[in-house]
């Protein structure tokens, strides 16, 4: 069965639609180290606690009796980004900005030490069990069956993979053509320079950390959407992964983040679909190794030349 | 409100509506971090979850984050006497309710606990704490504002504490030896404070292992926990399979251990800072990724179990029969007491730490070890000067490694049993803390961190779930008060004018 | 491309300024994807002389630097050093080996050094390599030997010499980055030679200091190539220096070589003045406008060229 086309294609599309959440993730990673120059570690519990509280919007939702899913969906979507960005915001203001020019090891420490806070902050509170929901969208179309195999593309699965190409578009033109995208632009380069023209270059960061951290807040939704359990410990795994994706499309990269995003949800597709599910893990992190030592670029980031 | 002005500073006129719109801002930025994840408590209920509310949390979260931030702004605006007068009477109601049960009696303790206003008393402690360091802080102010001293003169005077401070340090080294060496003997030196000396000594260890690492080098080095783990390991294969003892194994795992950091820096080491981090993260969830799964070889998550322990130099045996040969009390012709092992592996960890301890001190005065401290300071001036940044680099990595392998073959005896639960990130990131937040570069930094962030928590036994909230925390706070860490302060390794000894 | 490939440049007999050749640069070129930062640029470099390389902004100088000490490879072109033990082509050797193997040391335009060591220890690293083989690659030096201690006092002396020279033996246990900014500069050139080079390369060392600072600095440089007759080549902007106490120059602009001489063959050469001022033409285009402003100005010397 693992040689039909059929078992390839469900890969495929099991792997696009991990992408696509990889994705959304990397995207933070990329914009806050393309700006202020750091990795943030605590992004990825970022993720976790807009799954966390997705969950709980969708739980009261639901007992506040709002059945319509598109409804539910939108509302939960606009709750969820709201109020992890303000997660994301205060992250900035309070563990990053006073560092912004201190030695660079000093910035890694308080990102791992937020990383561990915000970990046990969300384990204290809502308990270190696992929390699952019951399915809200269920279903799917049929695309291909050959023998007994079925492959189906979910509901869930096109509403991750749209919703994601949806968001790209909308933050892509948001850096392109609007003043906010132009001073992150500006930033990046040359952050005194851009300060010096008149750039509010605190408020420009702080907003690359809102979207990053609503952009990851939606991951987190379609986390606990298609997997139905989070914890808080996802944010560990998956933030190392979104990293790696970021790093293998092009640090500083929109469009490398996403497409690292899905690279990385591809390779561990097909690797639990063909070798072992154990490894799935190291197979990624060799992913970053192999990249960092051949193409430290990435696949679209411009060559660094080093200044002497 | 007056306050005394002082020179060289002017007070500005204390704009009402703009300190209430500040701390507004913060009651509403508390508001929406607060609302979802502490308004909302999901409880897991057979067949799904339930939820539960706890809008009084909030509600006192925002409170005192409102009265938290005006504080701050008239400390900011120098006038620090009205939270001079208030923080302390508040944290002095904290305190009364917190201990209301002792004070009180059971009967009225139990009424006035029920104001505290939040679930979890913890919370009401850290704000009673901060409530304290907002007292101390006005009282400094009001100090300060009346001694009269111009801003140079105090932040001199700041300074010459701090230096004092660092004097004091180098003597504290020889002092804390001293300490170390009677306390087995010493009355409160029981069983469960011994095995907690144990564990702090080895995390000093490894500290001082990783200190040659990123505090010498400038390696970020987020996966150390990768080479204890192989020490631990090799050890154990060799133990339990090959009947090596410990002292002829340990070698060997130092060995692998350092194998294993040459093999895994060749590739990475030419990365910059975070990435070479995130690589080095990466490689120590690889191997323990490996050690769960490959359950032949290393037995999965069951581990290796039935290590042996340390005998006394592999003449005798801590037993009180031996199945073969000498027991260690009938050598020394005394009564068998089940301490006498643990005093001995208190010894051995006191041992090899002050061997990496002096290793470290002696190397700085060695060619590798200024190109190590050179590398971290410029390695485009490095390469300049015919310094080959891989070599020496992969040299700093591989003899960190090798320590990591030793105290990793320690652990294995000391337990007698290991998986690869003890091998999560969350060690090396435990081990990078102690050493950054020590003073990266300061060997006695390492102890005193290794202390408070592993010691306390053991003591305190009883806010272990809290531990590792209250240890990220203190990563964030040390960092952003004092990034170079606490007790940083580097010693020259050679003077022109009469060559002192390097110290610590 | 390949030192076989290079064909050789067929330079006049003498070298501007004299000297026997220490470095000959054949056919160099560095090209950044397609940005072209040095097109076929070639020169020599005479053994007890100063060869000052000047130029606009932007002109490749630094990038030549680079090349020669190992931090770019050059994408053609043939950089020959006449080692005393041998030739040596320095676009083969690995960056760090064009100190250690070649004896070619240099300062950087925006300087650096070890801020958090002592000036001292800043040059005890600059005699690492020697160090490092005393201490029997750290073994000897671990267990405290003779051999060790001998060669450490031995380039404690070498930088007490340095720190003499440069006026700075008050200040050696300073922490580098403690240091005035003319110190530092001179804390550089003093680390640099403390590897014992054959070749000193210095890129802009007189930036930022004052005239003073500039004249001690000339009596340094011209020190070290007169008592030490090594070769010393110098980027810079400042001609006060550049024209007290070059032997040779070279004149790049635009990545390419528009002149090369004596001092005064340079300073009287029409391409460099092209270069630095502008075509005559502008000139006297620019001469009638300023000239012009003061006519309205209400004087009445109007004249241009």
């Amino acid at each position: 069965m693992q040689h039909s086309f059929a078992y390839f294609l469900d890969q495929l599309i099991n792997g696009l639609t991990l992408g696509s959440i990889y994705g959304l993730i990397a995207i933070g990673y990329t914009m806050v180290y393309g700006i202020i120059g750091m990795i943030n570690f605590a992004h990825g519990e970022i993720f976790m606690i807009g799954a966390f509280i997705s969950i709980i919007s969708f739980l009261l939702l639901g007992a506040a009796g709002v059945t319509w899913i598109p409804l539910a969906l939108f509302i939960v979507l606009i709750v969820a980004m709201l109020l992890t960005s303000v997660y994301g915001w205060t992250l900035e203001r309070v563990a990053y900005r006073r560092l912004r020019r201190s030695p660079r090891l000093a910035a890694l420490i308080t990102a791992i030490g937020m990383s561990i806070f915000l970990q046990n902050y969300v384990q204290l509170l809502q308990s270190a069990r696992n929390k699952p929901m019951q399915p809200i969208i269920s279903g799917g179309i049929e695309v291909l069956q050959q023998e007994d195999y079925i492959v189906s593309l979910s509901y869930m699965q096109m509403i991750i993979m749209v919703l994601t190409v949806v968001l790209m578009v909308i933050f892509s033109q948001m850096i392109a053509r609007t003043p906010l995208g132009r001073a992150q632009r500006a930033c990046e380069q040359d952050r005194d320079m851009a300060a010096l023209i008149g750039v509010n270059v605190d408020r420009t960061i702080s907003l690359t950390f809102v979207v990053g951290a609503a952009l990851a807040s939606v991951a987190g939704m379609m986390f606990l959407l298609y997997y139905g359990v989070i914890d808080f410990f996802i944010g560990f795994l998956a933030g190392i992964k979104a990293f790696t994706a970021a790093v293998l499309g092009g640090i500083g990269s929109l469009p490398g983040a996403m497409l690292g995003g899905l690279l990385i949800g591809l390779i561990e597709a097909f690797w639990s679909g063909y070798f072992t599910v154990e490894y799935k893990d190291v197979a990624a992190f060799s992913i970053l190794v192999l990249v960092l030592i051949f193409r430290p670029t990435g696949l679209l980031g411009k060559p660094d030349i080093e200044k002497v | 409100m007056t306050a005394v002005a002082e020179p060289g500073i002017r007070l500005r006129r204390l704009d009402v509506p703009a300190v209430l719109k500040e701390a507004g801002l913060t009651a509403l930025v508390i508001f929406a971090l607060t609302f979802g994840l502490v308004g909302f408590e999901t409880l897991d209920v057979p067949g799904g979850i339930d939820i539960n509310t706890r809008f009084g949390d909030v509600a006192a979260a925002v409170a005192f984050g409102f009265v938290g931030r005006i504080a701050l702004i008239l400390l900011r605006e120098h006038r620090p006497l009205p939270v001079l007068a208030l923080a302390p009477l508040a944290a002095a109601i904290m305190l009364m309710l917190l201990l209301s049960e002792t004070l009180f009696g059971p009967e009225t303790g139990a009424v006035l606990k029920a104001f505290i206003p939040f679930h979890d008393p913890i919370v009401l402690w850290s704000l009673a704490i901060v409530a304290v360091f907002f007292s101390i802080r006005a009282a400094l102010a009001v100090r300060d504002m009346s001694s009269g001293l111009s801003l140079e003169e105090r932040e001199e005077r700041v300074d010459r504490l701090g230096a004092r401070v660092q004097r004091g340090a180098r003597l504290l080294g020889p002092v804390l030896l001293a300490c170390a060496l009677v306390f087995p003997f010493t009355p409160f030196a029981d069983r469960q404070m011994l095995d907690i000396a144990i564990s702090v000594l080895t995390y000093v260890m490894l500290g001082w292992g990783l200190n040659i690492v990123v505090g010498l080098a400038g390696l970020l080095d987020l996966g150390y926990v990768a080479f204890y783990a192989v020490g631990a390991y090799s050890f154990a294969l060799l133990a339990t399979n090959l009947d090596v003892s410990f002292w002829v194994a340990l070698p060997f795992a130092g060995a692998m251990a350092a194998t294993a950091g040459v093999l895994l820096g060749f590739p990475v080491l030419r990365l910059r800072g975070d990435y070479l981090a995130i690589v080095t993260l990466g490689f120590g969830e690889m191997i323990r990724i490996i050690l769960l799964n490959w359950y032949t070889f290393t037995g999965g998550p069951d581990g290796i179990s039935g290590i042996p322990r340390p005998s006394f130099f592999g003449l005798a045996d801590f037993a009180r029969n031996a199945n073969h040969g000498l027991t260690f009390h009938e050598m020394f012709g005394i009564d068998y007491a089940s301490s006498q092992r643990i005093i001995f592996m208190f010894y051995v960890i006191l041992a090899m730490a002050m061997v990496v301890n002096l290793f470290t001190m002696r190397i700085r005065r060695l060619p590798i070890g200024r190109a190590w401290e050179a590398l971290r300071e410029d390695e485009i001036a490095c390469r300049s000067l015919g310094i080959n940044p891989r070599n020496t680099k992969l040299t700093a990595f591989g003899i960190g490694a090798m320590f990591a392998g030793f105290a990793g073959s320690f652990f294995a005896s000391r337990l007698g049993f290991i998986s690869p639960e003890s091998f999560t990130f969350i060690e090396s990131a435990v081990i990078l803390a102690i050493v950054v937040l020590g003073g990266f570069g300061s060997q006695i930094g390492v102890v005193v961190a290794a202390i408070l962030l592993i010691g306390l928590p053991e003591i305190f036994r009883e806010l272990q779930q809290y531990r590792m909230l209250a240890f990220g925390m203190a990563m964030v706070l040390i960092m952003l008060w004092r990034p170079r860490g606490l007790l940083a302060y580097r010693e020259p390794t050679i003077r022109l004018g009469g060559d002192r000894k390097a110290g610590s | 491309m390949s030192a076989v490939d290079v064909l050789p440049v067929d330079f006049a007999d003498e070298i501007p300024g004299g000297g026997t050749e220490l470095l000959t640069v054949e056919h160099l070129t560095m090209r950044f994807g397609g940005l072209v930062a040095i097109d076929d640029v070639s020169f020599r470099a005479a053994n007890e002389r100063i060869t000052a390389i000047i130029g606009p902004n932007g002109a490749g100088k630094t990038t030549v630097f680079n090349c020669l000490t190992g931090f770019y490879k050059p994408t053609v072109g043939r950089l020959s050093l006449h080692h005393p033990k041998g030739d040596v082509l320095l676009e083969r050797l690995e960056g760090f080996r064009t100190s250690q193997s070649a004896g070619v040391a240099r300062t950087f335009q925006n300087i650096r050094l070890f801020p958090r060591m002592t000036v001292l220890e800043n040059l005890i690293v600059a005699q690492h390599n020697k160090l490092m083989r005393a201490s029997g690659y750290t073994v000897f030096g671990l267990f405290g030997m003779k051999r060790y201690r001998d060669a450490e006092a031995a380039a404690i002396e070498l930088a007490r010499y340095w720190l003499d020279r440069t006026g700075l033996v008050e200040k050696a246990d300073w922490d580098a980055g403690n240091l005035p900014y003319g110190d530092q500069r001179r804390l550089e050139i003093a680390r640099a030679m403390c590897t014992e080079p054959v070749l000193l390369c210095l890129d802009e060392p007189a930036a930022g200091l004052n005239p003073r600072e500039s004249h001690e600095l000339n009596r340094l440089l011209i020190y070290v190539r007169d008592e030490h007759r090594i070769g010393v080549l110098l980027i810079e902007h400042d001609m006060s220096v550049v024209m007290e106490i070059s032997d040779h120059i070279v004149v790049l602009d635009y990545g390419r070589k528009i002149s090369d001489g004596t001092p005064e063959q340079v300073r009287e050469d029409p391409a460099v003045i092209r270069a630095y001022l502008g075509e005559p033409e502008e000139i006297e285009e620019h001469v009638r406008e300023a000239l012009k402003q003061d006519d309205q100005g209400g004087d009445t010397t109007g004249e241009g060229g």
